[in-house]
C-alpha cells in the first residue's frame, strides 16, 4: 500500500496540518531542519538505524546510523560556532557528494546559519559570483577544490574562513584556512541547536535566469513541511526502504530530497560518489538492494543508451518505486523503464524556487507516459494565457504554468534582488517560467521554457553567463548562446562566435574556447559545439536575435524577421 | 603508444585536475569523478584534433574513456 493511498481523496481532504501533525509541529513552535533530520529520528527510537550508506571511489564505503548523523552534525555545528559563525551567516558547502556534505548541511542548519550549497564542478568565476552575491562568511570544501577558492580569495574580504575537511596535516594551511577533520574531533553529544522558527532562513540555492547574474533562492525552515510530505506521498518513502537519490546536493533536488526528505522521513539512504557508468549504477542498486530510486531523465536516457544487455547481469528485483526529476521525462523513457525494470519512472515537476514537488505522477494513479502528472495535493496549479495572465477556460491550450503562492517550501525571496522576485508573480500567480497544456483529465503536458534558459541534464544554464564568459576570451568579438537538442541531456549549450581581427577559426581554437568556459564557469556551461560565423543576426537596434539561432538549431520556423538588421 | 599515454595523461592533469592528485595510466577518470560526462566532450575533441581522427559518439562511452590506457586503446583503433 502506498503512503498516498488515493490521490483524489488526498486532494479532497488536504491540509498541510497532515504533515505538521506527523512531524509533531505546531505553528509557533521551534522548527529546525537539522534537528528534524537527526535528533528527532533518534528520539523516535531509530538512533541505531542506518541513515546513510556512502560509497566513494573504488568501492570505499562508510555507514552512519542516525545517532552518528546526530553526533556528526552536532560536531560540525559546534566547530562552526566556535569559529564565530552566527545565525543567518551564509556558509557555503562546496564539496563532492562526500559524507561531510550531508552532515555539514545539517550542522550548518543547527547553528541557525544559512546553508549555501554550490556544485563542486563550478569554476572560479561561477563560484565568485555566487559567494559575492551572498557575502558568504565561510566555505567548507575539500583540498581538491581549495585551489579554485584560493584563486579568488583575495577578491573576497568578506569570506573569513575556508574550512578544509580532508586537509593533509603535513601541509601548511594558508591565511584564512582551517582544517576540519571530522574523524579526529571529539564527538559533541549535546549541542545547543539554534531555535529557528518557520520563517527563519535555511538554504540559499543559486539558479540561473536568461539575463543578469544567478539568483540566490532563499528558503526557510518551514519548507520541511512540504519536503517531508512529498517525500512520503510522491517518492513513497517507507520505513524499510533503501532510498537512492542520485542528485548532487549542489542543486536543489540533492538537498530537498537527497538530504531533507530522506532524513526527515527516517529512511536509509545510499549515496554513490563516483562518476556515471551504467554498470556501476546497476551494481550499486544490486549491492545495496535499493528499493526507491529518484533519478533524472539524463541518467535514464544514458542507461537506455547503454542497452538492455547490461541489465541482465544484475539482480535489480529490489526496485519497488522509481521517480524522475530535472527536465521532462519523455514517454520512451517511461515505457523503457517499465519494460526493463517492470516499473515506470514517475515524472515529477518542480524547480529551485518551489523547493518541493509541484506537479507529479503518484503511486497508484494512472500514468500517461510523457505527462508531468497532476498537482500535488494542496497545490493549485493551472495554465494561463501569456498575455492576459488569466487561466484558460478550456483544456488543451498551451500557456504558462501558474501556481497559487503559499505552499510551505516556496522561496521567500531572491537574495538582494527584490525586483526579479516580484516579476515572478502575475495576477496572483507564481510563474515558474515553463509552458504546458492540461488535458481533459487534468494531466499537465510540458511544452518548454518560456525564456532562453538552457536546461542541460536537468540543470539550468544562463545564456547570458556563457556569453559573458566567452567575451572574456581574447579571440572572441561577439557571441550568442542557445540550446541545441541532445538525446541524453535534452539540451546542450551551443555558441555562435565571431572572432576579433587576427584570429582564425580552427579546431584548436574551438577546443581552447570550450575549455576556457569550462574552467571559468562549469562543465555544464561549456559549449558542446562552437560555430564560428562572420556576423550574428541582430535587430536594427543592435540586439542579438538568439531566437533565429535557436530556431535554426531546432529546425523550427524562424518567424518574423522584420526587425533583422541584415534584411 | 607510450608517447601517446604521456601526452594524454599530461593533458588530463593540466585540464581536469585541480590539485596535486596523482594520475596514472590506470587511474579511473570517469568513474573516479576526475572527468565528468560534459567534460568528456572536450577530451574527445582534444583526441580528435591531436590525432586527426574521428571517434564516433557511440564509441565515446564512459567505459572507453575511463583511464588513459583505455583512451589510448580507443584512439589506436582509429589511427589504423
Amino acid at each position: 500500500m502506498s503512503n498516498i493511498g488515493s490521490y483524489d481523496e488526498r486532494v479532497k481532504n488536504f491540509d498541510w496540518k497532515i504533515a505538521e501533525q506527523e512531524l509533531d509541529y505546531k505553528p509557533g513552535n521551534i522548527i529546525n531542519i537539522g534537528w528534524y533530520c537527526s535528533d528527532r529520528i533518534c528520539q523516535l527510537g531509530k538512533a541505531e538505524k542506518l541513515g546513510l550508506i556512502w560509497e566513494g571511489q573504488a568501492g570505499v564505503e562508510k555507514r552512519y546510523t542516525y545517532n552518528d548523523i546526530r553526533l556528526a552534525s552536532n560536531t560540525i555545528g559546534q566547530f562552526l560556532r566556535d569559529l564565530g559563525i552566527k545565525p543567518e551567516d551564509r556558509v557555503c558547502l562546496f564539496m563532492d557528494k562526500i559524507p561531510e556534505l550531508y552532515l555539514g548541511f545539517l550542522g550548518v542548519l543547527k547553528t541557525g546559519a544559512i546553508a549555501q550549497p554550490l556544485f563542486s564542478a563550478f569554476g572560479d568565476e561561477s563560484l565568485f559570483i555566487r559567494l559575492e552575491n551572498a557575502q558568504t562568511r565561510a566555505i567548507i570544501t575539500q583540498k581538491k577544490h581549495a585551489p579554485k577558492v584560493r584563486k579568488i580569495i583575495e577578491k573576497m574580504p568578506w569570506l573569513e574562513y575556508m574550512i578544509i575537511v580532508d586537509q593533509d596535516p603535513a601541509k601548511p594551511l594558508q591565511q584564512r584556512e582551517v582544517a576540519l577533520n571530522l574523524e579526529e574531533l571529539p564527538k559533541v553529544e549535546k549541542f545547543d541547536i539554534h531555535p529557528t522558527y518557520a520563517e527563519s532562513p535555511s538554504v540559499l540555492h543559486y539558479t540561473s535566469g536568461t539575463t543578469g547574474q544567478p539568483k540566490g533562492v532563499k528558503h526557510v525552515h518551514y519548507s520541511l513541511i512540504s519536503q517531508y510530505l512529498s517525500s512520503k506521498w510522491v517518492l513513497d518513502i517507507q520505513d524499510d526502504d533503501i532510498y537512492w537519490c542520485t542528485a548532487d546536493p549542489g542543486w536543489v533536488t540533492g538537498t530537498s530530497y537527497g538530504i531533507i526528505g530522506a532524513f526527515s522521513t527516517g529512511a536509509t539512504q545510499c549515496v554513490l560518489d563516483s562518476g556515471f557508468s551504467a554498470e556501476n549504477w546497476y551494481r550499486f542498486i544490486e549491492k545495496h538492494r535499493i528499493s526507491m530510486w529518484y533519478s533524472a531523465p539524463t541518467a535514464i536516457r544514458s542507461l537506455m543508451k547503454a542497452g538492455d544487455e547490461v541489465i541482465k547481469k544484475f539482480d535489480l528485483s529490489s526496485l519497488r518505486h522509481l521517480a524522475s526529476v530535472g527536465e521532462p521525462l519523455n514517454s520512451e523513457a517511461v515505457i523503457w523503464s517499465e519494460k526493463v525494470f517492470g516499473k515506470p519512472f514517475l515524472d515529477t515537476y518542480w524547480q529551485t524556487e518551489t523547493g518541493s514537488i509541484m506537479i507529479s505522477n503518484y503511486p497508484g494513479m494512472k500514468i500517461k507516459p510523457g505527462s508531468m502528472g497532476k498537482p500535488f495535493p494542496g497545490i493549485t496549479a493551472t495554465v494561463i494565457d501569456a498575455e492576459t495572465f488569466q487561466p484558460f477556460g478550456e483544456t488543451g491550450k498551451i500557456g504558462l504554468i501558474a501556481i497559487k503562492p503559499g505552499w510551505p517550501s516556496m522561496m521567500r525571496m531572491y537574495w538582494n534582488n527584490e525586483e526579479t522576485y516580484k516579476n515572478k508573480f502575475k495576477n496572483g500567480w507564481y510563474l515558474p517560467g515553463d509552458r504546458s497544456s492540461i488535458d481533459n483529465e487534468g494531466y499537465f503536458w510540458f511544452v518548454g521554457r518560456d525564456d532562453d534558459v538552457i536546461n542541460t541534464g536537468g540543470h539550468l544554464v544562463s545564456p547570458f553567463e556563457v556569453e559573458s564568459a566567452l567575451l572574456e576570451h581574447p579571440a572572441v568579438a561577439e557571441s550568442a548562446v542557445v540550446a541545441k537538442p541532445d538525446f541524453v541531456n535534452m539540451e546542450v549549450v551551443k555558441a555562435f562566435v565571431t572572432l576579433k581581427p587576427g584570429f582564425i577559426a580552427s579546431k584548436d581554437l574551438d577546443l581552447e574556447i570550450m575549455n576556457f568556459v569550462r574552467k571559468k564557469l562549469s562543465p555544464l556551461a561549456m559549449p558542446q559545439e562552437i560555430e564560428f560565423i562572420d556576423t550574428l543576426p541582430k535587430t536594427r537596434s543592435g540586439k542579438i536575435m538568439r531566437r533565429i539561432l535557436h530556431a535554426k538549431e531546432w529546425g523550427e520556423e524562424i518567424g518574423d524577421t522584420s526587425t533583422l538588421e541584415n534584411d | 603508444m607510450e608517447d601517446m599515454k604521456e601526452i594524454v595523461k599530461t593533458y588530463v592533469i593540466n585540464e581536469y585536475v585541480e590539485d596535486d592528485s596523482e594520475v596514472t595510466f590506470d587511474t579511473p577518470l570517469i568513474s573516479g569523478g576526475i572527468v565528468d560526462s560534459f567534460s568528456m566532450v572536450s577530451l574527445k575533441r582534444f583526441l580528435e584534433n591531436k590525432y586527426k581522427i574521428s571517434i564516433p559518439d557511440d564509441k565515446a562511452t564512459p567505459e572507453a574513456f575511463d583511464s588513459v590506457n583505455k583512451i589510448c586503446t580507443l584512439v589506436n583503433e582509429y589511427l589504423k
